[in-house]
């Protein structure tokens, strides 16, 4: 009965970004998981050195294309707080809610195109029976409303273009207000209905853990406090004291530990972290799947993902309709001091950092970019190796554990664009 | 009996997969439409596809930055009729290949790392390795340039490009 065995998963699909799984498994018992990151790197950190400090939020955008909001905000408030800018109320608010509508479409796209399929029993959303065609109508729906709030706050939903250092260069015009309510309006059933499947779900795996977010008033992606479950309180500023990075030699990105242990972040943790902070309204109608949280089953991801998509729709539609939107120019830096900034936001996936020093001139000389991925990888790692031996005790054969263990993946929805970004020289190796 | 459906492959090397996730955006509008034209047979995004198969188009984002990189776009390219490139990545390398105009100095100082990770010297757009019959510049590429060429693929129009 006790099988040695290895499990190899090459390019696990459904996923953001390229990535292989190896599970080990010796005389029945799993003994390690390696996530091999094989995303290939692009040294954005070594290209802004040198930069103006205006060019950069733009430029590391680029590092990933499904969360590019989160890291344009999170790059913007980084060099703002470096150069001295005060944003504006008004600007602040843009803010959250161009990031809320990049939390309704990444969201939305990786629960019904990437989730979906493993419980409707599909490799993919393209081979649903015709009969379930409304299921793929009313996903597509909510899809798109993230699309059309990011369109209208950011003037595109992939690269957006309005945001900038120091605030927003276009403000939205009414007409484009009063769609995106329309639309959200419509869209909320929907999103509620998908909640529903999502709690009730086939799978779950409970890991005691470390959840750590950013924890605001309202719910708030870019302000807050960062918040661990294990008690810790931490101002945005001095995270890199609690940070600490651990090199991955199997894979082309690093990982992190959170005062020296493995920790998980993304909506799971925001949701255990925050969860009264939730808009009133999704409070209300969420109350029952609200129940299950504050929650170890690392499944239950998936279900707060849901409920954000209801939270950020509710605060947006609040926002949007509470608010006059008059015409502002973006804050000018004053150049000749030297600086640092830390920006943080909780991007889909979890906590963003961004770091960033300017020298006198404007110039940025140092920076440094904690991206949610490489945060849950060891945490990954972990969970998988409790997963498989769990299974193993169910009696599972290996097929089947392949499978599953796609799917724990998935749970955690990693982004492998942004987890190479920060991948540092080990000097070590050139002696 | 059905129509002869466009068979697809949606392919990404290195890059952000802005690209990917505008395509994705475009089904918000045209999921049932591709859904009925196009069989889609490669889209890692979307299904799992061991193998590669012959397509009538081959729609390529990314620049190419390692050696099996090359290696399956020069496959790609072999099982195509078409190939499409979409994005700036994979039209002109950038901003990917960012790192070929480093200076001196910081290219000294990522140089164990670029070998490290088994990549090529410099990072290339698609052209520097196999025709490429359609080119949609832009970063990401524009959805409504994407959209009126793939529409004109699936009308088997000659230059898909032009709109």
């Amino acid at each position: 009965m006790h099988k040695s065995f290895d499990i190899s998963l090459k390019n696990i699909s459904k996923i953001e970004g390229h990535t292989h799984l190896d599970i080990a498994v010796r005389k029945g018992e799993a003994i390690s998981a390696k996530l091999k990151i094989s995303e290939n790197k692009r040294f954005y950190t070594n290209a802004i050195k040198g930069m103006p400090y205006n060019g950069v939020p733009l430029r590391v955008a680029r590092i990933c294309g499904t969360c590019s909001p989160a890291h344009l905000s999170c790059s913007c408030e980084a060099v703002e707080r470096a150069m001295g800018i005060e944003l504006s109320e008004q600007s602040k608010l843009l803010r959250e809610i161009l990031v809320m509508a990049n939390n309704i479409r990444d969201h939305a796209m990786h629960l019904y195109f990437f989730c979906l399929p493993d419980i409707m029993g599909k490799d993919s959303v393209l081979d649903f029976p015709k009969k379930q065609d409304y299921l793929i109508h009313n996903a597509l729906h909510v899809k798109e409303v993230g699309n059309t709030l990011c369109n209208v706050i950011g003037g595109r939903s992939v690269h957006p273009t309005f945001a900038s250092v120091g605030g927003f260069t276009e403000i939205p015009s009414k007409e484009g207000i009063k769609k995106a309510i329309s639309e959200l309006k419509e869209a909320r059933q929907f999103a509620l209905d998908f909640a529903g499947t999502f709690h009730e779900k086939d799978l779950s795996f409970k890991r005691e853990s470390n959840f750590v977010a950013l924890a605001g008033k309202k719910f708030s992606y870019i302000d807050g406090v960062i918040m661990a479950s294990s008690g810790t309180a931490i101002l945005e500023e001095d995270f890199r004291k609690h940070l600490e990075r651990v090199v991955i030699p199997y894979s082309t990105s690093t990982a992190f530990e959170f005062d020296f242990k493995d920790f998980m972040v993304g909506a799971l943790a925001r949701v255990n972290m925050n969860k009264p902070g939730l808009n009133e309204k999704t409070r209300k109608d969420c109350a029952e799947y609200l129940k299950a949280f504050p929650s170890n089953d690392i499944f239950h991801n998936n279900l707060a993902q849901a409920i954000e998509i209801v939270h950020c729709i509710d605060r947006s539609i609040e926002e949007l309709t509470s608010h006059d939107f008059k015409a502002e120019k973006p804050v000018e830096a004053k150049i000749g001091k030297e600086g640092i900034g830390v920006g943080v936001v909780e991007a889909p996936r979890g906590t963003l950092y961004h770091m960033v020093a300017v020298d006198k001139n404007g110039i940025v000389n140092k920076s440094e970019i904690i991206i949610p991925t490489a945060q849950n990888l060891i945490h990954m790692e972990k969970t998988m190796v409790g997963f498989v031996n769990e299974l193993l005790r169910q009696g599972m054969g290996k097929q089947k554990i392949s499978m599953m263990a796609e799917r724990l993946i998935r749970a955690y929805d990693p982004c492998m664009s942004c987890a190479t970004h920060f991948l540092k020289i080990d000097w070590r190796e050139q002696r | 009996m059905p129509k002869k459906r466009l068979k697809t492959g949606i392919f990404s090397f290195t890059c952000c997969e802005g690209c990917t996730v505008t395509f994705i955006e475009l089904l918000n509008k045209k999921f049932f439409e591709y859904r009925e034209k196009m069989g889609i047979c490669s889209f890692r995004v979307l299904k799992s596809s061991p193998k590669l198969c012959k397509m009538d188009l081959a729609i390529i984002e990314g620049a190419i930055s390692t050696e099996s990189e090359r290696k399956k776009l020069l496959k790609i390219r072999k099982n195509a009729k078409k190939v499409m490139a979409i994005g700036s990545c994979a039209v002109t390398g950038m901003p990917s290949s960012q790192r070929n105009s480093f200076s001196k100095e910081l290219k000294k100082q990522i140089w164990p790392l670029v070998k490290r990770l088994h990549q090529l010297d410099e990072i290339k757009p698609l052209h520097d390795y196999v025709k490429v019959d359609i080119s949609l510049n832009g970063c990401p590429v524009g959805i409504n340039h994407l959209e009126k060429s793939i529409d004109e693929c699936l009308k088997g129009g000659k230059h898909a490009q032009k709109f």
